[in-house]
Parts: C-alpha cells; sequence; structure tokens
C-alpha cells in the first residue's frame, strides 16, 4: 500500500521529476482518501431528508451531530491508530474505566472534582503506554494485546466498582466542588438560534483539526503513514516506530478520557458495564471514512465523516419511524449501502488520476 | 534504537510532568463525597447468624449481565438473608444462556445444598435444573421463568410476572390520561423486556409504540429517545425498562423540548429522587431485593423444615406501583442499596 504523502511544498523548479508535479486542486481532491464517504454522507442525508419528515430540524440536525460526535471524538484517534496500521479493542471500555476513575477518584478522596478529571487522565493515558509498549515490545499482534486489555479493563471496571462503592454503579458527584465547571467543559450546551448543541461536537470538531493538522502537516504525520504502510521500511529509513505507535495508542486513550468525562459531567454516575461494544462501532466509523483495515491509508476527516455517516443513519431510522424490531438489519444494509458507495467513488476517483 | 528510547522516556516525562500538576493540585470538595457519605452513615449492623443450623452451602446462577444496577440488588438481599441462616452463598452470572448452564454444572459438581436461578432463557436452563433434581439438590427460581418453573422441577418460583407488571403500568398510564406512549427497550431480544412492553400495550387504552437502543451506550440511549420525540411531538409519556434508563430519558425529554413524562420500571436511587422532584411519574418495583432475600430464606426453610411456599404457583414480589408519596422513605433505602 502506498502512502500518499502530503506534499506542502512549494512547486520545485525540477520538472522532470513526476512526483513533483503540480497536480489542480480538482484532481487533489479526487486523491482524498474521505472523498467517498462524503459522497456516502450526502447521499444518506438526502435519503433521511426525504424518507424522514422532521430529519431536517434544526433540533434533528442537533442531535444527529451529538450522536455523532460522541461516537467521532472516538472515531479520530482510532483512525490514525489504524492508519498507522494497529487496533484497539479496549477503546469502548477504556471510555468507562476513564469515567470511572474520576468519579471514584473524587468521590473516596472528598476532593475538587477537577483532581479526579485529571487523574483519570492520567491513568487513561496510562492505559495507552501500556497498550503501545506492550505491543512494540513483544510478538502477538495488536489484537490479541488490546483484546487482552478490553478484559482486564471489562473485569476492573466491575471489580474496583464494587469494590471500592459497594455496588456496581458510581456514586453521584453532582453534589460536589468542580462539578459544574467541569459540566460546562465536558458536558455543557451551546445554544445558538433557539438550538441546543452539545460541546462533544466542539471536541470533534477541534480533535478533527488537530488530528489533520497532525497527519497532513508534521513529521510525525509522516511518521504514521510510514508505520502503517511498511513497518520495516520505516524503521530502515529511521521513523521512530515504537514511539509513533506509543503516541498513537495515547491519542485513542486521549479521546477516550473527552469520552469518559462526557459520560461522567453528563450523567452524574456511571454504570460500570458500560462501553462493551462501542470499541468495532469506532473502527466501523474509521473504515466507512476511508480507512484501510491494513494500514497506511486514511483521514481524520474521513473517520469523522464515517461518523456522521453512522449517527446519521442510526438516529435516522427513529427519525424514520421505521418498526424498531428490523433497527439492526436498516442500520448494517444502510451502512454497507454508504460504505459500496464510498467504495465505488473512490475506485472511479483513483481511475480518473 | 536510541531513537526509539528516547520516544518512549518522552512519553514518560510527559506522564511525570501530569503526575506532578495533579499531586500538586491538592484541593478537596467541601461538600458531597465519601466524607459526606461516611458522616451520614450510622453504626451499620453486625453481621451475625440467626440460627445454629449446618452452615449450608447456596449457589446463585443469574443471567445478569456485567455490572447490573438491578441484579446486584438481589445479590444483597441474598447474601443478607445467608447471613442470618449461616449459609455459605456463591455467586456467579453469565448473559449467555449456555454459559448459565454451565455456571449451574458446575455448582452441581461441587455438591452445593441449594440452587437458586432465573430462567431469563428457559430452554437452555432446562437440561442444567434436571440434573440438580437427579442430584438431589433443590431449586428455587426467581425473576424470570415463572411459567416453566414448576415444570422443570423447582420447588418455588419467586420473582414478578412481566406480563402482569406491564399491565399494571398500561392502567396507570391510563390513569394519568396518557394518549400515545414511548417503550424504550434497551436490550434487543430479551423475553422479559418484550413481555413487559406487550403487557402495558394490552390495558393501555392509547397507541404504545417500541423503542430499541444500545443499553451499553448511554449517549446512543439519549440521542435515540430524544430523536423520536421530536419526530412525534404527541408522544405523553416515555416507558423505560431499567431504572439507569429513566434519568437519561428526562434529559431527552428536556432538550427536545418535549412534555412526555418519564416512567420506569425499577427502583434505584436517583429514580427514587427523580419522582421525589416530580421529574419522574411513577416507577414500577418488582423489589430486587426481596427475590434474593426470599430465595435463600425459602431454601434454608426447605432444608430445615421442609417448607415450600406458593404451593406450586409462583410467588409474586411486584409489581408495586410508586409514585411521589413513597419516594421519600425509599430513597433512603436505595441509597443503602436495598431497594
Amino acid at each position: 500500500m502506498t502512502a500518499p504523502a502530503p506534499a506542502p511544498s512549494p512547486a520545485p523548479d525540477t520538472k522532470s521529476d513526476e512526483r513533483l508535479l503540480k497536480t489542480s486542486p480538482l484532481k487533489r481532491l479526487l486523491g482524498r482518501p474521505e472523498l467517498g464517504s462524503v459522497v456516502g454522507a450526502v447521499a444518506v442525508f438526502v435519503f433521511f431528508s426525504i424518507v424522514a419528515d422532521s430529519f431536517l430540524q434544526a433540533t434533528s440536525l442537533a442531535t444527529v451531530l451529538y450522536a455523532a460526535s460522541t461516537l467521532g471524538i472516538m472515531a479520530v484517534p482510532v483512525a490514525l491508530l489504524m492508519i498507522g496500521g494497529e487496533f484497539d479493542l479496549s477503546a469502548g471500555v477504556l471510555v468507562t474505566t476513564s469515567a470511572l476513575i474520576s468519579s471514584m477518584f473524587s468521590y473516596q478522596m472528598t476532593a475538587n472534582v477537577w483532581v479526579g478529571v485529571l487523574v483519570s487522565l492520567v491513568v487513561t493515558l496510562a492505559v495507552g503506554v501500556f497498550n503501545g509498549v506492550m505491543l512494540t515490545r513483544t510478538d502477538p499482534p495488536s489484537f490479541i494485546i488490546t483484546l487482552g486489555t478490553f478484559l482486564m479493563l471489562t473485569g476492573m471496571n466491575l471489580g474496583f466498582t464494587k469494590l471500592i462503592s459497594g455496588t456496581v454503579s458510581t456514586k453521584s458527584i453532582a453534589d460536589m466542588e468542580g462539578f459544574t465547571s467541569a459540566k460546562d467543559v465536558f458536558a455543557s450546551t451551546i445554544t445558538i438560534g433557539g438550538v441546543d448543541f452539545k460541546i462533544t461536537i466542539v471536541w470533534w470538531l477541534a480533535l478533527i483539526v488537530v488530528a489533520t493538522w497532525i497527519l497532513l502537516r508534521t513529521r510525525v504525520g509522516n511518521w504514521i503513514f510510514a508505520v502503517g504502510g511498511g513497518e520495516d521500511a520505516a524503521r530502515a529509513v529511521g521513523v521512530p516506530v515504537a514511539a509513533t505507535k506509543i503516541g498513537l495508542y495515547m491519542g485513542v486513550a486521549f479521546g477516550a478520557w473527552i469520552s469518559g468525562q462526557h459520560l461522567l459531567f453528563s450523567y452524574d454516575t456511571v454504570q460500570s458495564g458500560e462501553g462493551v461494544g462501542n470499541e468495532l462501532i469506532y473502527i466501523v466509523a474509521a473504515v466507512i471514512g476511508g480507512c484501510l483495515i491494513t494500514g497506511g491509508y486514511g483521514s481524520a476527516v474521513g473517520a469523522a465523516v464515517g461518523a456522521l455517516i453512522f449517527g446519521m443513519v442510526s438516529k435516522g431510522i427513529v427519525f424514520a419511524e421505521w418498526d424498531s424490531d428490523w433497527f439492526k438489519f436498516f442500520l448494517g444494509v444502510m451502512l454497507l449501502l454508504a460504505t459500496l458507495l464510498n467504495h465505488w467513488v473512490r475506485k472511479r476517483a483513483e481511475a480518473t488520476k | 534504537m536510541t531513537r526509539v528510547k528516547t520516544g518512549v522516556r518522552a512519553v514518560g516525562a510527559v506522564l511525570v510532568a501530569v503526575l506532578g500538576v495533579t499531586a500538586g493540585l491538592t484541593g478537596c470538595s467541601s461538600t458531597g463525597g465519601k466524607r459526606a457519605e461516611d458522616a451520614r452513615k450510622a453504626a451499620a449492623a453486625g453481621g451475625r447468624a440467626a440460627v445454629d443450623t449446618p452452615r449450608w452451602t447456596f449457589g446463585m446462577v443469574t443471567h445478569s449481565g456485567d455490572g447490573d444496577t438491578f441484579w446486584d440488588i438481589v445479590r444483597s438481599g441474598a447474601k443478607q438473608a445467608a447471613v442470618k441462616d449461616n449459609i455459605k452463598f456463591l455467586y456467579a452470572h453469565d448473559d449467555e444462556a449456555q454459559q448459565q448452564a454451565q455456571l449451574v454444572d458446575s455448582y452441581i459438581d461441587k455438591k452445593v445444598d441449594g440452587i437458586i436461578v432465573t430462567l431469563a432463557k428457559p430452554d437452555a436452563m432446562k437440561g442444567a435444573l434436571a440434573r440438580a433434581e437427579k442430584a438431589g439438590i433443590p431449586v428455587i427460581t426467581v425473576n424470570s421463568g415463572s411459567a416453566e418453573s414448576k415444570k422443570f422441577g423447582a420447588l418455588t418460583h419467586i420473582g414478578q410476572d412481566e406480563t402482569i407488571a406491564g399491565e399494571a403500568v398500561g392502567e396507570e398510564l391510563n390513569k394519568r390520561g396518557k394518549k400515545k406512549a414511548l417503550c424504550i427497550l434497551h436490550e434487543q431480544g430479551n423475553v422479559g423486556h418484550e413481555q413487559r412492553c406487550e403487557g402495558a400495550k394490552k390495558t393501555f387504552d392509547g397507541t404504545m409504540q417500541n423503542l430499541y437502543v444500545t443499553g451499553t451506550n448511554m449517549p446512543d440511549v439519549q440521542s435515540s429517545i430524544e430523536a423520536r420525540l421530536q419526530t412525534d411531538k404527541s408522544i405523553d409519556a416515555v416507558v423505560t425498562l431499567g431504572a439507569p434508563f429513566a434519568d437519561t430519558a428526562v434529559k431527552a425529554a428536556d432538550s427536545a423540548g418535549s412534555k412526555a413524562e418519564v416512567d420506569t420500571f425499577d427502583l434505584n436511587e436517583k429514580v427514587a429522587a427523580g419522582l421525589k422532584s416530580g421529574d419522574l411519574g411513577f416507577a414500577v418495583d418488582q423489589q430486587p431485593y426481596l427475590q434474593g432475600y426470599q430465595a435463600v430464606d425459602l431454601l434454608w426453610l426447605y432444608k430445615y423444615n421442609a417448607d415450600v411456599l406458593g404451593g406450586g404457583r409462583p410467588v409474586l414480589t411486584g409489581p408495586q406501583i410508586i409514585t411521589k408519596d413513597q419516594a421519600a422513605e425509599l430513597e433512603e433505602y436505595a441509597k443503602r442499596g436495598t431497594r
């Protein structure tokens, strides 16, 4: 798989080398990995605008964006990790872990809520480092290693919560100091023109911008494409493979931290059994958005659009009031169609290059 | 290789730095938290056995998923009774029917003196119950499986008939003059959940529709309910099937600008508080604490005195409709994890 090395540098004087040829903006647009998913997203949007009356209301769109953002906050770093050629099956449960840690630390220590939030950040990042170090220092594929982490975290979420709180959900921290300000940061709503937008949308957009900047404008971005495209080759040219991968796992952990804090501050208490199964949805969103499962290709914007497609489809079915017994079936069909369209568009785009 | 080491070291340095910042922030909260709880807590009752019967071992196997609040209460009821009855109490759970049956098998292999089991997926548990009978181990079924319990050779069934509970909800909704209700199922394919919504539909004079949500993903639960309420402004009641989802449904109704009343099955601290403040209309309690407590106690009575309760019919622990009137008292009990 060849990495589409982004070339932001101005056109050089040597016209002989075809790699350095100037390409038209349109052609460059057609070559972007997220193109197909954008077409898919537009198709899904138009479809539900027609079949579901209430889909186009501003409040409905805010709901769809909320669903997409809670997913997208994780899908973006997961996509980066996938571009780097690895998986993280522990990502879904890590969100719950992160929320549980902040809640229980604050409660048990009777500390300001912000202390718990920061402790949670440290521990969550440490789990990311653990995944990365385990992966780079040992032989098994990331699939197995993070599956191990997934199981351990699932058990620890339950075991520790029960041990510390005595029940399987945490105690409410809504009456503690710092809660209101933390809620403002992680779980508030912003009213624009009478429509309430959840702040997760802002976090999501910020993550897309940062991730895109890293991928396309920094050396680290090149490293990520390189380790995903061919680890040995990357190592041979001096790319710090281990550090890059550990960093990517920390990125996923950071996303899990944001999601986890959102969970905690929107619902006051956290159920310790939550989060299982979400990791696959993050990966699905990244793949819909044009990331290759084999690594080396994809984009942050694509993953975000993938999350948007997933959000539109899952809520669109509800807006359309289709028989809910078939919900999962509809979800599967729509995602498959969006992905096939995405694939077809990309093939056409590559053919015209 | 040196490059790699530097990377790892850099990562470590960042972690240490963040840790330092955190350690520096020794800010304490003067409100809430464990300190407040400790202050509230009076001296706990000492856990001593009230009888001197032999120390029998009872095993309980439920179909609970990981970290389910409801089952946690059932378990604590059973534990409390076990302490009182001088019973060694074992507990295991698995939401996969096959795994649950295997857990029962392993208790039979351990030659426990009594087994408590749920029949959420009855057919899968049939064989295990037959083996228990063959081994001469008395079985009591709890929570789900009132129809199959006797057929499978159990002594008694303790629980709530889900259809009857659903019917109670339908009647209560009528009483409140509701016209269009939404039944929120948080586990697709759970027979008990379907029965609840079916029962409610049966007695409810208005129309009721089902909505499936992903119970393990709260934001998804919220946005799905929100989406539905935005689509249909005529919905005036939302019924959730589990306590943790009631609060989320209230949030969803708020942000959808819907006036729908949120009602729920089961109880927890937050539901009690919600009832008290008027955020929630009513809750249907099946008294999970009682299910666990009674199961152990009845097994003990059977071992000690060959007593059987119910005369072959299920012993019902619900439905009990809870409204604002009882909320204050129950909030206290929910807080300590027994309601």
